[in-house]
């Protein structure tokens, strides 16, 4: 078994990755990891060879190797430095494509709410007024805004793999945070403002969604599910929870 | 004047009094409380996350809210009461005059009454355990609208009112503490003792000063803002239209949480180094004396702490790349946050050329001196994988943050003071501590501190994410690491057991430890030359440093 895989298997290392760009995250991550954790046992070692010496063996870093030593470490800055940025920029600052899902993610004291636009692509009116979450409308979507008939409220995020997601965060009431490990993304959920997080899910299968901003008593039990399905599936769930919803709004 | 002195009372000559000399040790004796309580909450908080059915004694079962407040009290304790207050407010009353040839400090009712105000924030502090709903909840960093709210969670209510009035009493202390040491330095140096020849202790202290003015005065401000916003009808960090606990929050304005965080990391992260430049210029001053050679490069080492509390106050932003600010700005902050990672290697590579050079006298200040050089090393490894926007966005607010600031803040902090504590033991009380239980206290700190830290890094690649209460739920990919932290909650026995060998040697010293010579240590810095070692409130006029104190 090559290396790398042997590493995904263990259960205190990174989770394995199941986004687009999670193996250049993962590949900068373990080798800047490595490269720093050589230079720290390098000191190490450097630290207990000094306590053994006598005292004659005066000076043994000679500037030279204090300049070669401070260069390496500035180098290594430089490319670690150089090559997060790029990934950065890719991950946060590349405009969502036309066919891009657009997912509203929603944080409340401690629950995740998920929702998608429907087939008209659009989110309807929401209004804090209508909120009740024991009604089944924890967000508030007002029934006489047409945009909002079509929504669909889940508490698990569905995504098609392959497709981009555009996933734009709110939150109800305090800062939450939005974790996905697998996907290797994480932004706070901010009261106020609305931020995002571009993703392409690469891996089917079913991944936790943790909260990861301290917010209260059930900080600890704020979890979902993410579940990457293919697009056949997808759009199969998608007709099911439209079903489910015509049903539940045609009811007097 | 030593008659005179002997004539006072007990209470004004121990209490009372403004010696900086008795401020010190009244320093370190705050913190000292304060780190028995936080250790002892962590130790608690470790119980609960491993094992979250144990009844504790006389409480019972700890709920997830009083897992927080254990964890809010703890950072606060640590951060402020432990890791600024001893080695920034305390050593410097206690050696920083000597060290430049004053009698006293520049304004001695200002550093005595900084001591009492930060004693008051201290018991306001804990008193928040007693109040209805208990301890507040949002972590030492006070993120609103849980922290403005009283509705948004147990603890938020008249505790998180405690606390705000326990760091505004720490901020006034703090800044009081601040002048008098500016004030010291600039005015009370002997004729002799110029800039470029003030130890390297001393160019910290006063560093670390200079950063405490501007940083508390900030973290002054925000804390009324918050308290306006709780109880003056303001809306500085609320946003209009939030529906917390079931009520809508209407206001006429519309603020914003993120403010509060730019505010709160402005004071947040020139705060960290304020709590461990002190420890480096002991670092630098220590290994001066236990190698017999001057430091390498004393003007770089100047430099370099000058150029660390500079870029100190334009990193801030890296606490915040997943807060939403602008992606751009997480750029820039990446940069000065790498730009910082260089001085303090410069300093990290300078340490170590003069521990190569061998011939060190192994003492238990040495020893404890270059534990804080390899824990340095082992917190600094992952600050630069911390400072990348997108490894951060991966890391934030897991146990590798945690494992991180712990190492380079908490551990070596801690190494550094005792580091001061063994190797200033002998000039207050003129007996050492027993090397022997303080070998046997180094090694087992050293050995639970790394069996303690390291593994959380593990933890925090695996995702686990901070404040949780307990492993268990939907998410069961944290279950998996119970073993990991069952193991951790045995290491942290083992660390806070070590430390009754310390208490113990410092008590059983204080009347039976080895009298020793004015000088054991063969130093060459003011307070333990002839004059330097009388108290200095007895002393009639300002002394001249010794010449041979940095060539």
């Amino acid at each position: 078994m090559p290396v790398p895989a042997l590493l995904m298997r263990l259960p205190w290392l990174l989770p394995p990755g199941a986004s687009l760009h999670a193996p250049a995250i993962d590949a900068l991550l373990y080798s800047s990891l490595a490269l720093l954790l050589g230079f720290m046992l390098l000191g190490q070692v450097l630290l207990v060879a000094g306590f053994f010496l006598p005292a004659q063996s005066q000076a043994r870093l000679q500037p030279m190797y204090r300049w070669a030593l401070l260069l390496a470490l500035v180098a290594l800055f430089v490319w670690m430095t150089t090559r997060a940025e790029h990934l950065w920029m890719e991950t946060q600052m590349t405009p969502d494509g036309p066919d891009a899902l657009h997912v509203e993610v929603v944080g409340a004291q401690f629950q995740w709410y998920f929702r998608y636009a429907g087939p008209d692509g659009v989110f309807g009116r929401t209004r804090l007024k209508l909120a009740d979450a024991a009604a089944g409308n924890p967000l508030g979507i007002d029934p006489e805004d047409p945009h909002g008939k079509d929504d669909i409220l889940s508490a698990v995020l569905v995504l098609p793999v392959g497709r981009a997601a555009d996933l734009q965060l709110h939150s109800l009431d305090v800062i939450h945070g939005f974790f996905a490990p697998n996907l290797r993304i994480k932004m706070n959920a901010v009261p106020g403002r609305t931020t995002e997080l571009h993703v392409t899910p690469t891996a089917l299968g079913d991944y936790p969604i943790v909260c990861s901003q301290v917010c209260g008593l059930g900080h600890f039990r704020m979890h979902a599910v993410l579940r990457v399905v293919s697009q056949q599936e997808f759009a199969h769930w998608m007709e099911q929870q439209q079903a489910a919803q015509r049903a539940a709004t045609e009811q007097p | 004047m030593r008659n005179s002195l002997q004539k006072k009372s007990w209470l004004r000559r121990c209490l009372f009094t403004t010696a900086h000399r008795v401020v010190g040790v009244q320093y370190l004796l705050l913190a000292l409380a304060a780190v028995v309580c936080g250790t002892l909450l962590s130790l608690l908080m470790r119980i609960h996350l491993v094992w979250p059915n144990a009844a504790l004694p006389g409480h019972g079962v700890l709920r997830p809210e009083e897992y927080l407040a254990l964890v809010t009290i703890h950072g606060t304790l640590m951060i402020y009461f432990v890791l600024t207050a001893a080695p920034q407010n305390g050593l410097a009353s206690l050696i920083l005059p000597a060290q430049i040839g004053a009698r006293r400090m520049a304004l001695p009712r200002l550093n005595a009454l900084s001591l009492w105000v930060i004693l008051l924030g201290f018991l306001v502090l804990l008193s928040a355990f007693c109040v209805v709903g208990g301890a507040p909840i949002s972590g030492w960093t006070a993120y609103p609208p849980l922290s403005a709210l009283a509705i948004a969670g147990p603890g938020q209510a008249m505790g998180m009112d405690l606390w705000l009035l326990s760091i505004a009493l720490f901020c006034v202390g703090s800044l009081l503490s601040a002048m008098s040491v500016v004030a010291t330095v600039c005015t009370q140096r002997a004729p002799e003792m110029r800039w470029m020849r003030l130890p390297l202790t001393v160019w910290s202290w006063f560093t670390s000063a200079c950063m405490m003015l501007p940083a508390f005065s900030v973290l002054l401000v925000a804390d009324g803002m918050l308290f306006s916003d709780r109880h003056c009808g303001t809306a500085f960090f609320l946003p209009a239209g939030s529906l917390v606990n079931g009520q809508i929050l209407r206001h006429a304005v519309n603020g914003d949480p993120l403010l509060w965080l730019h505010l709160f990391w402005f004071f947040g992260h020139p705060e960290v180094y304020i709590a461990i430049l002190p420890a480096m210029g002991l670092t630098s001053c220590l290994l001066e004396t236990f190698s017999r050679r001057p430091p390498v490069s004393y003007r770089t080492m100047v430099g370099c702490t000058l150029a660390i509390a500079t870029l100190g106050f334009a990193v801030w932003g890296h606490h915040m790349f997943v807060s939403g600010m602008n992606p751009y700005d997480s750029q820039a902050f990446n940069l000065t946050t790498i730009a910082i990672a260089v001085p303090s290697a410069i300093e990290v590579i300078l340490w170590l050329a003069t521990v190569m050079g061998g011939g060190l006298e192994r003492t238990t200040p040495l020893l404890f001196t270059l534990g804080f050089l390899s824990l340095f090393l082992s917190g600094g490894a992952t600050g630069p994988v911390l400072a990348q926007p997108i490894l951060d966005s991966y890391l934030h607010n897991t146990y590798f943050v945690v494992a991180h600031f712990h190492l380079i803040l908490g551990m070596a902090g801690v190494f550094a003071l005792f580091a001061a504590i063994y190797y200033w033991f002998p000039l207050l009380t003129g007996r050492r501590m027993n090397e022997r239980l303080g070998r046997w206290h180094f090694w087992l700190t050293l050995a639970g501190a790394y069996a303690v830290f390291f593994p959380m890094h593990f933890a925090g690649l695996a995702g686990e994410p901070r404040h949780y209460a307990q492993l268990t739920g939907s998410a069961t990919y944290l279950a998996r690491l119970v073993p990991l932290q069952v193991g951790i909650t045995h290491a942290a026995f083992l660390l806070s057991a070590a430390q009754l060998l310390f208490l113990w040697n410092l008590l059983h010293s204080l009347r039976q430890g080895a009298v020793c010579g004015q000088n054991p240590w063969k130093a060459s810095t003011g307070e333990w030359s002839e004059s330097g070692r009388i108290c200095a409130a007895s002393f009639p006029a300002k002394i001249h440093a010794t010449a041979s104190e940095q060539e």
